[in-house]
């Protein structure tokens, strides 16, 4: 269901300049939060349920994707009372395995599409890929945008591809991932999610995690500038995911502060921030159990993901 | 005009670089007519931690590396160490050492340390063993190193005692976290600007200054340490690093060795902080009468 229907289109080529040196100072400025005992605690156990668990490999196998959805649900068994991750996010061929393994247990399961990671394929294909996915019961949608069309100047075929794609979307959420790596400057950020929430999407997403540079905090800052614009003229909350990067919890911490600071709390819950990553669970976990023991961690004890 | 000598800032060594304590604190110690010797990184439990972090990251490939060269490298701290022999004399007489004691200290570093470059490539088949046994598999044992190891240098002697305690340790492919001399941190710093410059992968010693008190717990109960080697015969440190180092099971070493004495280097140091794998290989009866081989 599209609910940006009726709504007023802007001319994307008018989308505000970004201020790179600006956006840069005022990053930094997020890392120098001094974030102490319980809110720290409390910080990571929201990473914690922030988290969309990915593979995506070529080599991803049933029984790897099982092994992630079990540890998805199982934590860190030796501590109780932990949250599960918000997500798993997999190829839409795993899609149904993974459905059938977080059954119950208020995992979502994401998948992506539109001939992810590049997205250079034919509309038609697009299409099918990603209602194959929601027809095996994804939860949410992530797509990419065609880059390559974008750099050219041609914002419509981008803007109709994302529209087309959140109409067979149905009940799932439609992430947007820009692969800001690929955009170059933070104007083509800003005017990608600009486009990107124009065109009806839930979430905008930084990356692929197969691009470097990934999710920099000065891009995920653009990106949230935008939310918060396109909030205060449409009313329409959009969330935000980083993802690719963000391997361990300070850098998870200063996200949540940049999140707090630039949208407001109203986006501090897992249905509106997500942390795309897979080796960050066991850093806040790690981080966790020093908080608890009073004493550093090994990966050793910890259950690969 | 008269110059002004330029003072060096002496700072810590973790991962291939030299930074500062992040604590951003220091302390002078000063030596025996009361001369400061510097202000010196008084380090905190955080670098403890990110030095485990570096050695960690360093362990697999210190230990992937042919056993020859490992060798080669170790021989080039020795390289390394003999070239800068007048600077290290000058600080141990600094410090507080006669000309004759700190010449003697830095030749036996010197030579600690090519003694134990030599052993690289062979201590695995004096240790090892192929060992009789009544199946019919080829069965051997061979020596794998620990990991990463946590070292309390000893406190009287600035750099004998510190390079007798790495050597073997990273000899036997380990990666290690030293906590220096406090009132004698001068050669540790120097020597590691030795490693800098000798081709030792950044990550494989890591050295910190300042209060061993304060860094001995988080580094005997950091759970991704797998040993201790403690030089020093203060019974209660010992015993309390033996309490801290339960919980993952590390295995603690301690010496009371005179490290100027050549008897104080063996093999044995290097077993310290090994562990035997050992293999049972199927086979025929390799031994008896009517063998194919």
């Amino acid at each position: 269901m599209n609910n940006n229907k009726g709504l007023e289109i802007p001319d994307f080529s008018q989308s505000p300049i970004v201020d790179k040196v600006g956006v840069e100072e005022r990053v930094e400025r997020f890392q120098k939060r001094s974030i102490k005992n319980e809110s720290k605690m409390q910080g990571l156990r929201m990473a914690l349920s922030m988290i969309d668990l990915t593979t995506l490999e070529g080599k991803d196998t049933p029984g790897k994707v099982r092994q992630m959805c079990y540890k998805a649900q199982h934590l860190h068994d030796i501590h109780p009372n932990l949250p599960t991750v918000a997500a798993v996010c997999v190829y839409p061929s795993m899609v149904k395995i993974a459905k059938q393994e977080v059954k119950g247990s208020g995992v979502k399961v994401a998948s992506v599409s539109t001939a992810f990671p590049s997205g250079q394929a034919p509309m038609k294909v697009k299409i099918t890929d990603t209602k194959f996915a929601v027809d095996q019961g994804a939860d949410e949608i992530d797509m990419v945008i065609s880059r390559g069309r974008f750099l050219t100047g041609d914002y419509n075929f981008v803007f109709d591809e994302i529209a087309s794609i959140k109409d067979i979307c149905g009940n799932a959420r439609l992430k947007v991932i820009l692969e800001t790596g690929e955009l170059v400057t933070l104007d083509n950020v800003r005017r990608a999610s600009d486009i990107a929430m124009y065109a009806g999407a839930d979430f905008i997403k930084t990356s692929t995690g197969k691009i470097q540079p990934a999710a920099t905090m000065q891009v995920t800052y653009t990106m949230l500038e935008a939310i918060r614009d396109y909030m205060n003229t449409t009313g329409r909350q959009v969330g935000m995911k980083p993802a690719g990067g963000i391997s361990n919890s300070k850098l998870a911490l200063h996200n949540l502060v940049m999140v707090n600071e630039t949208l407001g709390s109203k986006w501090l819950t897992n249905e509106w921030f997500r942390f795309g990553a897979s080796s960050l669970a066991n850093d806040v976990l790690m981080q966790i159990m020093k908080a608890e023991t009073g004493v550093y961690q090994s990966s050793d004890y910890f259950a690969i993901d | 005009m008269e110059r002004v000598e330029v003072l060096k800032t002496y700072k810590i060594y973790i991962g291939g670089k030299f930074p500062r304590t992040e604590s951003g604190r220091y302390y002078t110690p000063t030596n025996a007519k009361g001369d400061a010797l510097g202000n010196i990184c008084l380090c905190s439990r955080k670098d403890v931690r990110n030095s485990v972090v570096a050695a960690r990251k360093a362990q697999g490939g210190w230990a992937g590396r042919a056993a020859f060269n490992r060798g080669q490298v170790m021989y080039r701290i020795a390289e390394m160490l003999e070239g800068r022999k007048a600077q290290f004399i000058e600080e141990l007489i600094f410090q507080g050492a006669t000309k004759i004691k700190a010449e003697q200290e830095v030749n036996t570093a010197i030579d600690r340390l090519i003694y134990y470059a030599g052993w690289c490539d062979k201590y695995t088949q004096v240790l090892g063993s192929v060992n009789p046994v009544a199946s019919s598999h080829f069965n051997f044992s061979v020596h794998e190193p620990t990991g990463v190891v946590g070292i309390i240098a000893d406190e009287s002697t600035s750099l004998i005692g510190l390079v007798s305690m790495i050597a073997p340790v990273i000899a036997g492919g380990n990666t290690c976290v030293v906590i220096a001399s406090e009132s004698l941190p001068l050669s540790a710093i120097t020597f590691a600007e030795v490693l800098g410059t000798s081709d030792v992968p950044g990550g494989v010693i890591n050295i910190l200054t300042g209060a061993s008190e304060e860094m001995a717990k988080p580094l005997s109960t950091h759970m991704d340490v797998n040993a201790l080697a403690y030089s020093g015969n203060d019974e209660a440190v010992l015993k309390e690093l033996q309490e801290y180092a339960v919980m993952n099971l590390k295995r603690v070493r301690s010496y009371t060795k005179d490290w100027m004495n050549s008897d104080s280097q063996d093999l044995y140091m290097i077993s310290d902080y090994q562990e035997v794998k050992t293999t049972w290989h199927p086979i025929e009866n390799i031994g008896g009468a009517n063998s194919t081989y």
